[in-house]
């Protein structure tokens, strides 16, 4: 067990695009840091020449006719948009 | 006796719908009756639409395979103009525009899907006490957690206010909750049920399965769901047997494997003592056991959170408050929006784990953790694999206990992590599971008897095996039979 393993909560919570309160960040990085020094026995394993399984089955470059098909439609994919402006999607300006 | 048709399993209500003893409506309006003389204290359902219920079964087609037949849905699947929260505040307010496939396929069998059913916020967790919504008692101790992610699933059909669930099993999350709370659940071969319309949790360990009264009705409902999908990339192309041949074939010559990595010190005794005493039941039946080895079992939860919070992370990133999902007031741009929607929405175990896969995928630690779990991965797939040579199902306990009470290891993720120990090398592996009950705790004053579930591993689309085991040990047993009060 690596009793050094640490993450940095505030700027991984960043990168994970989380806005994290100070509480929150205190109580993460205490369990998060037990988590990771649990997980780092991964260490004592010899995976020597072992190639990463990404998949159980592995099954590739799986294609299908491309065919047209229905989809549901705008009007669907619209409804639970937070908001909307005609049919598309209105967000916040990006561009200044 | 229409008023006790809730109590019923789908093998025993198909028989009564093909004689026209009685209606789809008269299943429907006593399974509704049930929910509402209990569900208040079980706390399992999170949405169901009764009306739309009864109108499904006015035209059911009776001769399908399950042919007016209600079955409850975990959250996490899509109904198409039904919600889907998985449990979660972020999908407050969204309606599904489509049907899951396994969904999609339910209904062409002549299932109505009724109830959308809580569970541990995007199937994190093995309690229920994740979910964002309500909480989810178990009905033998209703102070005791029914287990989890699929714990509304679980806990409404061994509280009889369900006929049948569909859930999910990512690290267990069948599997246990049907232990927890008395009931047979089935986590199939990864690849064998489409996953398109299952809201992702980790794309390469999630599968949709049955929680049911019976290993029969599991078997239905598996047959129901099974097969290839071109809408799922990882889905198998592979023929889909007749699962119900295999109930009746019975376990002489079948070899079953105990792992010694699995009975080690800190399982309970009545557990271990159930569960030998399941294997022994076999054994008089003809089944061969053997010892078995699968080395790599104590770094299966390690690799486990490592692989599932890094694809946990990645697809959670779908939630960003453009398309659906909660957006929060005046974002002042598109970075505050996405910040501030997602805080707000997710929970607390939710956040953990995104931020804990963010942190194996990023730069400078990919390849000690995130790379290191896929190799070490192969390792625990490749003993499964080695095991299988020798042996056609594994057997073991589900959990190290019985169901613990709520709030027990609320406070401890890593605690309540290591709980899974017996469940979760299967998802890395993607081979399939059962649980079935095979026993109770004694009664003492301070709980009453507590269901015990005995776990069977099947070999990558050895779903017959485990069926003809687990119906063998049913029809010997009736653990299955007990209902809590």
């Amino acid at each position: 067990m690596n009793e050094t393993a640490h993450i940095d909560v505030k700027k991984t919570a960043d990168l994970a695009r989380l806005r994290l309160t100070a509480e929150e960040e205190a109580a993460y990085s205490g369990q998060l840091d037990r988590i990771l020094q649990y997980v780092s026995q991964l260490d004592e394993a010899d995976t020597s020449g072992v190639k990463p399984a990404a998949h159980p089955h592995e099954v590739f470059d799986m294609t299908r006719p491309d065919e047209a098909r229905e989809g549901f439609g705008a009007e669907a994919a619209l409804r639970n948009a937070p908001r909307r402006s005609g049919d598309q999607f209105l967000v916040p300006k990006v561009v200044e | 006796m229409s008023d006790a048709l809730h109590t019923l399993t789908i093998a025993e209500l198909r028989a009564r719908l093909v004689r026209k003893d009685i209606s789809p409506a008269d299943i429907i309006r006593s399974v509704e009756a049930a929910i509402t003389e209990c569900d208040g204290r079980i706390g399992a359902y999170l949405h169901r639409d009764t009306e739309a219920a009864l109108q499904a079964a006015e035209g059911a087609d009776l001769s399908a395979p399950l042919g007016g037949i209600p079955i409850a849905i975990k959250d996490v699947l899509n109904v198409s103009g039904q919600p889907a929260t998985c449990g979660s505040k972020i999908l407050a307010g969204y309606v599904s525009p489509y049907d899951a496939t396994c969904i999609a396929r339910l209904k062409a069998a002549g299932a109505i899907p009724f109830g959308k059913m809580n569970m541990d916020e995007f199937a994190m967790g093995s309690s229920t006490e994740n979910s964002a919504l309500k909480v989810t008692r178990n009905p033998w101790d209703i102070t005791r957690v029914p287990g989890g992610s699929s714990g509304g699933s679980a806990a409404a059909v061994a509280a009889q206010e369900a006929i049948a669930a569909l859930g999910t099993d990512t690290g267990g999350s069948i599997r246990q909750p049907a232990g927890f709370c008395g009931i047979v659940g089935l986590k199939p071969t990864y690849g064998l049920v489409s996953r398109y319309g299952l809201i992702a949790y980790a794309s390469s360990l999630d599968q949709a399965g049955p929680l049911t009264k019976t290993v029969e009705d599991a078997a239905l409902v598996l047959q129901a769901i099974s097969g290839h999908d071109p809408l799922d990339s990882t889905s198998l192309k592979a023929p889909v047997p007749d699962y119900t041949a295999a109930l009746h074939q019975g376990v002489k010559g079948l070899r079953i494997g105990l792992p010694k990595e699995y009975f080690i010190d800190g399982i309970d005794a009545e557990v271990r003592a159930a569960v030998e005493g399941a294997v022994a039941e076999l054994q008089r039946q003809g089944a061969e056991v053997r010892e078995i080895s699968l080395p790599h079992t104590r770094f299966a939860i390690a690799a486990y959170y490592i692989i599932a919070t890094a694809e946990a992370s990645a697809n959670l990133a779908r939630f960003d408050a453009v398309r659906y999902g909660h957006r929060c007031d005046s974002p002042s741009d598109l970075r505050d929006m996405y910040d501030r929607s997602r805080a707000e929405g997710f929970g607390p175990e939710v956040k953990r784990r995104i931020i804990l896969g963010t942190y194996v995928l990023s730069s400078g630690y990919y390849d000690a953790y995130y790379l290191k779990a896929q190799k070490v991965r192969r390792l625990i797939a490749q003993d499964f694999h080695e095991a299988f040579k020798n042996v056609d199902v594994i057997a073991s306990p589900i959990c190290p206990t019985p169901a613990f009470r709520i709030g027990e290891n609320a406070s401890d993720p890593l605690k309540m992590y290591l709980a899974d120990i017996f469940t979760i090398a299967a998802n890395l592996a993607g081979i399939c599971g059962i649980s079935v009950p095979c026993g109770f705790s004694t009664a003492t004053t301070e709980r009453p008897a507590l269901p015990i579930g005995l776990q069977l591993l099947g070999r990558p689309l050895g779903e017959c095996d485990l069926l003809r085991a687990a119906a063998a040990y049913e029809r010997a047993t009736d653990w299955h039979l007990r209902r809590p009060q």
